[in-house]
């Protein structure tokens, strides 16, 4: 990573970021977006731990009205409904983070060696993302999340042995981390060919012909001097695919498929609220709104940056 | 032409091998056993059973056994969760599934593409942004939040509407509603793109100049090359429709083939989850094909591009 230094930016490299945060600035709808996120990510990750515990059965509580303590009153179990809310909202944000953040890693590395082979072997190997790319993604979802399921548990025992890491914590991690590896696996497809695109521009330019002369291996040229400058873009591209696997984890759970009660999550919370609407409509809308408001704004940044940074939108 | 269809149907063939292939040895890898019940049985009964649907040969046979039997015989194998043809589950459900799918499609387009032409041709007005707002909306609230809500806002005010339930006529409204939404959204998201980008093209300056009326300009003109985007959208949004059914299917109580997927991953039953993903793979290889062909009836200049390859 030290290749990245400074002095390898040419000057108009820096201007177009400086273009592209003027032009964000200006995006009224993804600023908005990302004051949302921010408050939304403050609210889960710290304002968090400060609340009542989520998991707190109170039955003699059950479908209180909001209070002072309660403040969305509490569920079926007499749980508090905010906690449960932010604390769904940890699980639900952290899949559609860490699943992207395994996706970007796949997609960059794929991408890249396809572009930068070209011929034959990016021939191959884009087919294979075609081919993927028809099958349909839920049904894949569903298949592999079913054949990690149980490997989960082993995981979670080693994080706990190894990271000494809150045990409450990573209790509410156990049945997620197939749901991230399932949709994170299988997320790449897209991603890869966007990144393929931006290397096969750049593989042309001098400074790649510099390193070629300079007799780099290929390996080298293509980790070192490649994929660096592509990251940039495709991390920005990759911000609007978080809300879609939020969206998936949402799915599976109120399937019954991903994250399990007692633990909380968007989608688990989503469904518990179904079983009681009736009578209790909060229970459905809070989490609703919380989690389409979280889509919402990520949808909105997301195609705020890309265009913000896609030049040749930007001009016409 | 001829060439087009071959390759594309070769690709179609590839795509279900694939999905084969990846389906079935997920499936052997699953943790669990598709035999276990609250009863005992012996280890004897057991093995008898997994020779009964042939799960004690070894893996390569099984493999080469199943798309055999497929073509050969028509068999999809036998449910292990429910004893029974996983042909005749199919069969059972299809045609609910089909039913909500091509009602959700009508409601997509229907919904969809009026939205998007009214907002490209309305560009920048509060009409445009209201509509986009909505599609936005469209996409980002679930259908399992918006099914519930209609439930017990819509379904139980109106006399003959019923919660959730299949059979009757009118119990197709509400479920098509909830599954089409979403793809309404992207397509009048798409829709509008399409046509602000042919609004924009020198024809279409000539038509006004000549004096053709606004409304003939948008008909005649403007909507066979603004629709490209969102005709090529349609396989993806069958593929959608497929994804979006399990949820509605379970909102709803749809007997369809959603929910069967669902049970078979759950209950370990691999030969009903090999065959559903493969009819689901089917399904979409044929609409893909028919998206394409359909653009290629639109647009000229695909058709041409094709042939001279």
């Amino acid at each position: 990573m030290k290749m990245t230094d400074p002095s390898k930016k040419t000057p108009q490299g820096s201007s177009l970021w400086k273009d592209a945060r003027a032009r964000m600035a200006k995006n009224r709808f993804a600023m908005g977006g990302l004051w949302v996120i921010v408050v939304m990510f403050s609210l889960c990750f710290i304002f968090a731990w400060f609340c009542t515990d989520p998991n707190q059965v109170n039955l003699t509580n059950k479908f209180a009205p909001s209070s002072a303590e309660h403040w969305f009153g509490t569920d079926a179990l007499g749980r508090d409904l905010f906690a449960r809310i932010l604390y769904g909202g940890q699980v639900s944000i952290l899949v559609g983070l860490i699943a992207t953040a395994v996706s970007v890693a796949i997609g960059i590395v794929y991408g890249a060696i396809s572009g930068y082979a070209g011929g034959k072997t990016d021939a191959i190997m884009m087919r294979i993302v075609d081919t993927l790319l028809a099958i349909p993604f839920l049904v894949l979802v569903i298949v592999l999340q079913a054949t990690l399921s149980d490997w989960s548990g082993d995981v979670t025992q080693w994080i706990v042995g190894n990271f000494k890491w809150d045990k409450e914590f990573t209790g509410r991690l156990t049945n997620v981390v197939p749901l991230f590896f399932a949709l994170g696996l299988l997320g790449w497809l897209t991603l890869s060919r966007i990144v393929r695109a931006q290397v096969m521009s750049i593989k042309e330019r001098e400074f790649v012909e510099a390193a070629v002369a300079l007799g780099y291996s290929k390996g080298r040229i293509l980790f070192r001097h490649i994929i660096p400058n592509v990251l940039g873009p495709t991390v920005v591209y990759s911000t609007l695919t978080v809300p879609g696997f939020i969206m998936y984890e949402a799915i599976l759970s109120f399937l019954g498929l991903g994250v399990e009660s007692p633990n909380s999550s968007w989608g688990v919370l989503i469904k518990e609220g179904a079983n009681f609407l009736e009578t209790e409509v909060q229970l459905l809308l809070l989490p609703g709104l919380f989690f389409s408001l979280t889509l919402f704004s990520l949808n909105f940044l997301g195609d705020g940056l890309r265009d913000a940074l896609d030049v040749k939108a930007a001009k016409d | 032409m001829l060439r087009f269809l071959t390759d594309r149907i070769l690709q179609g063939a590839l795509v279900l091998f694939a999905l084969y292939t990846i389906t079935f040895f997920l499936a052997k890898a699953m943790p669990g056993e598709p035999f276990t019940s609250e009863k005992n049985i012996s280890a004897e009964t057991k093995a008898n059973i997994r020779k009964l649907y042939g799960l004690d040969k070894p893996i390569w046979e099984q493999y080469i056994t199943y798309p055999k039997n497929i073509i050969t015989k028509g068999s999809f194998g036998i449910s292990t969760s429910k004893g029974r043809p996983v042909i005749d589950i199919i069969s059972q459900s299809f045609p609910n599934s089909l039913i909500l799918g091509l009602c959700a499609l009508a409601f997509a387009i229907g919904i969809g593409v009026p939205i998007g032409v009214l907002s490209a041709v309305r560009k920048n007005s509060w009409i445009d942004w209201a509509c986009m707002a909505v599609a936005m909306v469209g996409i980002c609230i679930p259908s399992f939040t918006i099914g519930p809500l209609l439930q017990i806002y819509v379904a139980a005010h109106i006399p003959g509407l019923k919660v959730a339930g299949w059979g009757n006529l009118e119990d197709i409204l509400l479920p098509s509603f909830t599954l089409g939404l979403v793809s309404a959204a992207y397509l009048a998201r798409l829709t509008r793109g399409g046509i602000l980008e042919v609004l924009s093209q020198d024809f279409v300056r000539t038509a006004h100049a000549k004096g053709v009326s606004p409304s003939k300009v948008i008909i005649k003109h403007t909507l066979r090359g603004g629709l490209l985007p969102a005709v090529a959208y349609l396989g993806p949004a069958f593929a959608a429709l497929i994804s979006g059914s399990f949820i509605v299917e379970t909102i709803f109580q749809v007997p369809g083939m959603g929910q069967h997927f669902v049970n078979a991953a759950t209950t370990r039953d691999e030969f009903l989850l090999l065959g559903l993903s493969l009819f689901f793979g089917f399904l979409i290889v044929v609409m893909n094909l028919l998206a394409d062909l359909l653009t290629g009836l639109l647009d000229p200049r695909v058709r041409h591009t094709r042939k001279t390859d």
